[in-house]
C-alpha cells in the first residue's frame, strides 16, 4: 500500500532519507525502527556514541505498575504488549544484534508501615479497573516472593506484567533492524538545526558534517531536546532531571527476584520541585549485580555525583531491604531523564514547522514506552490507526502554547 | 586572629609523606589519610629495600611529629566544596571492611551468579583476599588501597570477624587538599594471564617487603622499566629463584635517544646499575626486547612462553621459549589513580592531573603530587609532595619560603622521568599478544572477542561499557581501562571514562546509609 514515500514526500530518489531521527538513544532507535518497519528511508544521527547517555543510565524498567491509570499507563500498555514483537521482528532482520535481555520477571511494590498501604491498594484497585494486573497482597506473602523484604512491610502489590530489558543491548538491536532494513545510522555527527523550505517545512537537517536532505526531522534527544527544539526553532519545554543509581558487587541468584520497590516512587515520579526526591528501587541485573535507585533531582545538566544524593538512596533502601545493608556498592552512576512539567512525553508533529516531529519527554520511564513511542510516532508519520490516543502526548499543550 | 584551615594530605607514599612534613613544617596542622595500617605507601612498604632504591631525598616512612595521622582509612568518596578543596568521605577500619565482596569476587572469577557465588559478597565469613596465597591475580593489586593487596596479618587468613564491625564511616571538609594518591602497576593482557600465579610486579614486591615472602619458588619478572630490577632483586632476597628478568623494551638506545634526560638521572641510573650488577652476580638472567606471550597452567602457573620482539613489540616467529615458573611478576609502567582528583573537578591532560610549579590543580585549594601528576618515581613524588605541602600551607595562611630545592629536584626529576618514559614506550604491538578468548577485563570475564562484539553495536560511550561490561567489575576499570581503550581504539574521552569512579572503593549499603 505504501508505494515511493520519497515522492510523496517530495524528497528526491537519490538515497536521501525520508526522516532523520535525532538521537540515538531508545525512544530514537524505538522511532526508526518503527518508521524503517512502516517502509520509510531512514537515518539516525548521533552527537555521541548510540545508546550512550540517558539509554545507558537506565535501569530498562518496562513498567504499568508505576503508572496511574490515564494516557502515560495506556501507552505503557501498549509499549509492554509490543516490545516482544519488536524485539523478535528485529532479531529476525539482524540476528547477530546483542541480546536484548527481555525479562518478564514482574514488579513487587511494598509498602512500608500500616499507613503507607492503603493509599497502595486503592492505587493498585483503580489501576485493575484500568485493565493492569495488580495484585494487593499481605506483607508476610511479599516476603515469601522477595525474602530479603523487611518486616515493617505490611501490604505489597505484585504486577506480574512489569518486566525488565538491557537498555543499550535493545537499543543496538533496535538499530541494527534500522540498518538492516536499509536505513543508516550516524554517530558522532551532531544536528544542528533545520534546513527549511521555502514553505517554511522541513528540507533537511543541518549537522557538523554537513547538511542532510530529507522529509522530515523527528527530535528523540530525551534531555536535550529542549535545546535541539531551540535550534530548529520550535522550542519544547523539556529539561533534565538528574537520577542516581547505586550498583551492588555481584550477589547470588534470588537475592532479589524481582523489581521490588517503595510505594513511595509513584508520588517522586509525579512530584515535580527541583528538590531531591528519593524513593527506592531495586533489582537485579543479568550480570548478579542489584541495581539500587532512584533520585530525581533538577539540578540542570550538574553531573557532580552528591554523596547525599547516594546516602539517601541507601538509607531508603536499607529500610526496604534491610538485607542489603552488608552488600558492598561498588560503583554509582548519574544520569538525566528528560522531564515535562506534566509529566507526559511530547510525540506529534510539531503544528509550527511541517516536518519537525518530537518524540521526547519521558522522564525516567523512557525505556518502556518506547515500543509504544515508535508505534505511535509511525502510525502518526503514515496515517495508519493507531490503539493509543495521540492528544494528550500532543506537541504544544497547555502552558506551551503561544510560548515562543 | 584568623584561624588557619588544616592542610589534609591524601596518601602517606613518598609524596604525601614529604607533603605532610613541609606543611607541618610551614606551621600548618596537618591531617593525613591513608588507605594502609602503617605509612609508606608502595614505595617504601615495609622500607625492607626502599631507602635501599632510592638513596635521594626521599622521608623515611615516617609520619611527622604533630599530624593527625589516620591510617588504615580509604577515601571512598570525594566531592568538591563550593569555597575549595573538598569534602572527602571516609571509611575507617580494616581493609576488608565491606571487602569481603572483593574476597568474593576474586574468588569467583566469574563476577556473575553462579555457583561460586553462592556466597553472599559482604559475608564476613566469605574468603578474604589473600596477599600472600598463590591465586593472588593482578588486579587491582599494587593499587595502594585496594584491599587484594593488602597482605594480611596472617599470610592471608580470613581477616577476624570483629574486624569487619570495627569500619567507621566519617565526613572531613578539606578546604585545602593534597592528594598524593600514588599509582598502579599495569598489566598487559596475554593468553594465560589470568592464571593464579601471575601477578603485578607490584604485588609480589609488596609481599616480599612487608612479609619477607616470596610469590613463588620459580619466579619469572616480565614487562617494562626499571621497577622490574628491584622486583627481581626483592624476589631473590627472600628466597625465590629468579628464572628470568624480561624487559620489552630496548632501555639502552632509549637512554641513548635523550642523553639530557639520562644525565638528570645519573643517581638513579647508578641505582639500577646497582641491581643489574647484583642480579648478574646472582646469574639471573636479564633480556631485552622480550617478552612473555603465553602463560600456561592447569589451575596454576606452571610455566610461560617467552619471545623476542621486534621493536613495536610484536613477537618474533621462531624465537618462542618455554621456561618453567610458577610465579609471574608482570609489570608495564604505572597508572596513575586519578579518581579523587577527578571527583575534586581537577582537570586532566594525558592521562595526568594538571599542576602548576607549585603543584596546584585547576580546582581552588586542590594541590597534587606523585604519580597523579606523571610518572616519576619516589624521588621526584617526594620532592613534589614537599613543592605541595609548602603551597598548601601558604593556601591555608601561614607564611613560607618558598622551597627552592625541591622546586630544582622537581625540574631535574620530570626531566629524568620524560627520559625513562621515552625509554620505556609501550609498544602498539602487544595488540597482538591476546587472542579472541583471551580475557581483558577479569572481574567481568570479557575476553577481546566480547570487546570487539560490544564495539560493533555500542562504538563507544558508556553504552560501550555497559555492552562489553569491561571495567564494570570491582576494580571498574583500573586494570582493564587503558587496555580497552587501546586495543578498541577509544576516544580520550571514553578512555578517560575509566578513570571515574564516583564510589572509589566498595562500601557497605549500611555504612553509606549511616555515613554523616
Amino acid at each position: 500500500m505504501f508505494i515511493s514515500l520519497n515522492t510523496h514526500w517530495g524528497c528526491d530518489v537519490t538515497g536521501h532519507p525520508d526522516a532523520v531521527v535525532v538521537g540515538a538513544g531508545i525512544v530514537g532507535a524505538a522511532c526508526a525502527e518503527a518508521l524503517g518497519r512502516a517502509g520509510l528511508r531512514v537515518t539516525v544521527v548521533e552527537r555521541g556514541a548510540p545508546a550512550g547517555a540517558t539509554t545507558a543510565g537506565g535501569e530498562g524498567n518496562v513498567l504499568v505498575s508505576d503508572k496511574e491509570p490515564g494516557p502515560e499507563l495506556e501507552l505503557a500498555r501498549s509499549s509492554l504488549r509490543r516490545w516482544p514483537d519488536v524485539l523478535r521482528g528485529a532479531a529476525a532482520v539482524a540476528p547477530d544484534a546483542p541480546d536484548p535481555e527481555w525479562d518478564p520477571k514482574g514488579g513487587l511494590v511494598a509498602a512500608l508501615g500500616g499507613e503507607a498501604g492503603e493509599p497502595l491498594t486503592a492505587f493498585a484497585a483503580a489501576q485493575r479497573a484500568a485493565g493492569v494486573d495488580a495484585r494487593a497482597i499481605g506483607g508476610g506473602e511479599a516476603r515469601e516472593l522477595e525474602p530479603g523484604l523487611s518486616p515493617e512491610v505490611g501490604a505489597a502489590v505484585l504486577y506480574p506484567q512489569d518486566a525488565q530489558l538491557q537498555p543499550v543491548a535493545a537499543a543496538a538491536a533496535l538499530l541494527a533492524a534500522v540498518r538492516a532494513r536499509g536505513g543508516e545510522v550516524r554517530h558522532g555527527t551532531a544536528a544542528l538545526g533545520l534546513v527549511r523550505g521555502a514553505s517554511g517545512a522541513v528540507a533537511g537537517l543541518r549537522t557538523d558534517r554537513g547538511a542532510i536532505p530529507c522529509g522530515a526531522v523527528v527530535n528523540a534527544c530525551g534531555p536535550w531536546a529542549g535545546e535541539f527544539s531551540r535550534l530548529a526553532g520550535a522550542p519544547v519545554d523539556v529539561r533534565p532531571r538528574r537520577g542516581m543509581v547505586l550498583v551492588t558487587a555481584p550477589l547470588p541468584p534470588g537475592t532479589v527476584r524481582r523489581k521490588v520497590y517503595d510505594a513511595d516512587y509513584v508520588g517522586a515520579v509525579g512530584a515535580g520541585e527541583a528538590d531531591l526526591r528519593t524513593s527506592t528501587v531495586v533489582e537485579s541485573t543479568h550480570a548478579g549485580t542489584v541495581l539500587i535507585g532512584s533520585s530525581r533531582q533538577r539540578v540542570g545538566f550538574d553531573d557532580t555525583v552528591r554523596v547525599e544524593v547516594l546516602r539517601a538512596i541507601a538509607r531508603k533502601a536499607v529500610a526496604l531491604f534491610p538485607a542489603l545493608a552488608r552488600v558492598p556498592v561498588m560503583r554509582a552512576y548519574g544520569g538525566f531523564r528528560p522531564y515535562t512539567p506534566d509529566h507526559l512525553p511530547v510525540i506529534g508533529e510539531d503544528p509550527r514547522i511541517p516536518g519537525l516531529w518530537h518524540a521526547t519527554g519521558h522522564e525516567g520511564a523512557g525505556i518502556g514506552l518506547a515500543a509504544g513511542t515508535g508505534h505511535l510516532l509511525a502510525a502518526l508519520f503514515t496515517g495508519a490507526p493507531t490503539d493509543t490516543d495521540p492528544h494528550p502526548f500532543r506537541v504544544l499543550r497547555g502552558e506551551e502554547t503561544g510560548r515562543e | 586572629m584568623t584561624v588557619h584551615p588544616p592542610v589534609t594530605v591524601v596518601g602517606a607514599g613518598p609524596a604525601g609523606l614529604a607533603a605532610a612534613s613541609a606543611a607541618t613544617a610551614a606551621g600548618a596542622r596537618v591531617r593525613l589519610i591513608d588507605a594502609e595500617p602503617s605509612p609508606g605507601g608502595q614505595y617504601l612498604r615495609g622500607d625492607a629495600l626502599g631507602r635501599a632504591y632510592d638513596g635521594a631525598k626521599v622521608h623515611g616512612a615516617r609520619v611527622p611529629d604533630g599530624v593527625d595521622y589516620l591510617p588504615d582509612t580509604e577515601v571512598w568518596a570525594l566531592e568538591p566544596l563550593p569555597g575549595g578543596g573538598a569534602r572527602l568521605h571516609l571509611r575507617t577500619g580494616p581493609a576488608d571492611g565491606s571487602g569481603g565482596a572483593v574476597g568474593a569476587g576474586r574468588a569467583d572469577p566469574v563476577g556473575r551468579p553462579g555457583p561460586s557465588t553462592g556466597r553472599t559478597t559482604g559475608e564476613p565469613d566469605a574468603a578474604p583476599p589473600s596477599g600472600t596465597t598463590a591465586d593472588d591475580r593482578p588486579g587491582p593489586m599494587g593499587v595502594r588501597s585496594a584491599p587484594s593487596t593488602r597482605p594480611r596479618a596472617d599470610d592471608g587468613r580470613a581477616a577476624p570477624l570483629e574486624a569487619t564491625s570495627t569500619v567507621a564511616v566519617h565526613t572531613v571538609d578539606a578546604p585545602v587538599l593534597v592528594l598524593a594518591t600514588g599509582a598502579h602497576d599495569r598489566v598487559l593482557p596475554f593468553p594465560g594471564w589470568d592464571l593464579p600465579g601471575v601477578v603485578t610486579a607490584g604485588a609480589a614486591q609488596a609481599l616480599a617487603k612487608s612479609q619477607r615472602t616470596a610469590i613463588g619458588h620459580n619466579a619469572v619478572v616480565a614487562g617494562t622499566g626499571p621497577f622490574l630490577l628491584p622486583v627481581a632483586r626483592s624476589l631473590h632476597g627472600v628466597g625465590a629463584r629468579v628464572a628470568a628478568v624480561l624487559e620489552a623494551g630496548a632501555p639502552v638506545s632509549g637512554w641513548l635517544g635523550d642523553p639530557g634526560g639520562a644525565a638528570a638521572g645519573l643517581g638513579k641510573l647508578g641505582e639500577l646499575a646497582g641491581h643489574t650488577a647484583a642480579l648478574a652476580r646472582r646469574r639471573v638472567p636479564y633480556r631485552t626486547r622480550t617478552a612473555v606471550i603465553e602463560a600456561h597452567g592447569d589451575g596454576a602457573l606452571e610455566a610461560v612462553t617467552t619471545a623476542r620482539l621486534d621493536p613495536r613489540w610484536r613477537p618474533l616467529p621462531g624465537t618462542e621459549r618455554t621456561i618453567a615458573a610458577d610465579a609471574l611478576c608482570l609489570g608495564f609502567g604505572f597508572t596513575p589513580r586519578l579518581e579523587a582528583a577527578i571527583a575534586a573537578g581537577c582537570a586532566t591532560s594525558g592521562g595526568f592531573v594538571r599542576v602548576d610549579a607549585a603543584q596546584a590543580t585547576s580546582a581552588r585549594g586542590v594541590f597534587a603530587a606523585g604519580e597523579p601528576t606523571g610518572i616519576g618515581g619516589a624521588a621526584l613524588a617526594a620532592a613534589e609532595g614537599e613543592v605541595a605541602g609548602t603551597a598548601a600551607a601558604r593556601a591555608a595562611g601561614h607564611p613560607v619560603a618558598p622551597p627552592l630545592g625541591a622546586l630544582r629536584r622537581v625540574r631535574t626529576g620530570r626531566r629524568f622521568a620524560a627520559g625513562l618514559a621515552a625509554a620505556h614506550p609501550i609498544g602498539p604491538g602487544w595488540k597482538e599478544w591476546p587472542r579472541d578468548d583471551t580475557l581483558v577485563c577479569r572481574c567481568e570475564e570479557v575476553a577481546l572477542r566480547d570487546l570487539h562484539a560490544a564495539a560493533r553495536s555500542a562504538p563507544g560511550g558508556r553504552a560501550f561499557r555497559l555492552a562489553s561490561r569491561a571495567g564494570l567489575g570491582l576494580c571498574q576499570g583500573r586494570v582493564c581501562g587503558r587496555n580497552t581503550a587501546e586495543l578498541i581504539g577509544l576516544t580520550d574521552e571514553d578512555a578517560r571514562r575509566f578513570d571515574r569512579r564516583p564510589i572509589a572503593v566498595p562500601i557497605r549499603l549500611g555504612d553509606l546509609a549511616d555515613d554523616t
